[in-house]
């Protein structure tokens, strides 16, 4: 079976480091992977609609020289016809080198990993898993700070469904002395699987609050979420959580002058956009950071090198 | 002249020639455990005692079935409860009580109750539930990792 990523801890340390060095490789010499993936396809296969997740994946693929296919929502795709997961892989499977897939039912990805020839990646089941942004976030702080180890991490919003939050947290426990400071309404507390199970259970520092400024101060770096209305089944929950946190210029005031502010993307009203020119504010080129990042894994999946020779 | 009839009073359940009896499930879970291993799709003879007094464990649920067991509905039983044990019964005696372990994985005995999970959709699939923590018996599904809870 083709090595497979559905959930960022399917790499180890190592090749998570592996992967950000070939990473800034790339940014720094582009040209020398031009054409890593000459003659390469990577299928984009996306049952519902996430246009910043598809067109990193495709830019990545381009940049290395393949070429890209696929559809952007289930209506355009074979499901609309009642076609199952299993068998749409193994028939993109035909087609293809490698795959990205984006399916609102959590675990479909693992389900197709387990019946492609090919390498597939999960680009986001539902709540469960979306191992390319955490990518994009290690490479992001790996990139601008240099190190995990010892940093004092903040991450506010919805920390209850914020599967990105989840995952990040998984990620960074395996790195030396992270602290961590969750800031969120008492609604949107983190679950007791993260909580209890792997914080408390590793000993892994973190405290709990509801107040951004209090805290600001002592921040390495900040993860702002958003409150997605698509993790509600009550819309008037929603309405009442959704404007707890807004970042704006006072409250960066408070923050330390290399604290740095992650976002996964897309924002709505939670960082306001004047703070979009303060130089700490990180989160559009966390995008870029999180195409270099699936360069290098396409690489690694599709096991390519660069060229020898510049 | 009540209690002297409750004295009196005990309930009779005819020895099985050839089969298994299912001991020690946890009191409330022995239709659980019926349902759940399929014995209700049986044509033989099935009896389900709950709440029989156990000087254990105070309270108890058994299941006898006549027809032997498969090495296939240990695994579910020892899943399905834990305090669970099974006698082996040949020509009306006890031959053997299997040691029970936790299966490594549960394919198609219980369905992920995640509304989210793609086998919520895709009915084709095999529900498959992975021992993810030996101590606790902690299992998860195989898609989506929910943890199964009892009950």
């Amino acid at each position: 079976m083709p090595r497979c990523i559905m959930s960022p801890l399917d790499l180890t340390v190592s090749e998570l480091d592996d992967l950000m060095r070939i990473a800034m490789d790339i940014m720094e010499k582009p040209e020398k992977y031009a054409h890593a993936c000459d003659g390469k396809i990577l299928a984009t296969l996306f049952y519902e609609p996430s246009t910043r997740t598809r067109l990193s994946f495709e830019a990545a693929m381009l940049r290395l020289g393949g070429k890209t296919m696929g559809f952007h929502s289930a209506d355009s795709s074979s499901a609309a016809k009642g076609e199952t997961v299993a068998d749409t892989i193994r028939v993109i499977s035909q087609f293809a080198d490698i795959c990205a897939m984006r399916h609102p039912k959590e675990g479909a990805a693992f389900v197709a990993a387990e019946k492609a020839g090919i390498p597939v990646i999960n680009a986001g089941d539902g709540g469960h898993q979306h191992p390319t942004q955490t990518l994009t976030d290690l490479m992001t702080i790996k990139a601008l700070k240099g190190h995990f180890d010892d940093l004092t991490v903040g991450m506010c919003g919805d920390l209850k469904f914020g599967r990105t939050v989840h995952s990040l947290i998984r990620a960074l426990v395996r790195y030396a002395n992270v602290k961590f400071i969750f800031i969120s309404p008492g609604e949107l507390t983190l679950p007791s699987y993260i909580r209890d199970d792997l914080l408390i259970q590793n000993n892994i520092a973190f405290r709990e609050v509801t107040k951004l400024e209090d805290v600001l101060p002592s921040l390495d770096l900040l993860y702002m979420t958003r409150v997605q209305r698509e993790r509600f089944f009550n819309e008037e929950d929603y309405v009442r959580l959704k404007d707890f946190y807004i970042l704006d210029k006072k409250k960066m005031e408070l923050a330390g002058k290399d604290m740095l502010v992650l976002h996964p993307l897309p924002r709505v009203n939670e960082i306001a956009t004047e703070v979009d020119s303060d130089p700490r504010a990180v989160y559009f080129e966390q995008v870029r950071y999180g195409m270099y990042i699936r360069m290098a894994l396409i690489l690694k999946l599709l096991e390519v090198e660069a060229a020898k020779k510049q | 002249m009540a209690d002297n009839k409750r004295a009196q009073y005990k309930l009779h359940v005819g020895k099985i020639e050839e089969g298994f009896v299912i001991d020690h499930i946890q009191p409330g879970n022995g239709m659980r455990i019926y349902r759940d291993l399929g014995l209700d799709k049986l044509d033989c003879a099935v009896a389900i005692i709950t709440n029989a007094i156990s000087m254990k464990m105070g309270r108890k649920d058994m299941i006898k079935v006549e027809m032997p067991l498969r090495e296939y509905d240990l695994d579910i039983i020892a899943f399905l409860d834990h305090s669970a044990t099974v006698d082996i019964i040949q020509n009306g005696e006890i031959i053997d009580r299997p040691r029970m372990e936790l299966p490594k994985e549960i394919k198609n005995v219980i369905a992920c109750k995640n509304p989210r999970c793609i086998t919520s959709v895709e009915r084709e699939l095999d529900q498959i539930f992975v021992l993810t923590d030996a101590k606790s018996g902690t299992y998860r599904c195989r898609y989506c990792e929910t943890k199964f809870r009892q009950g």
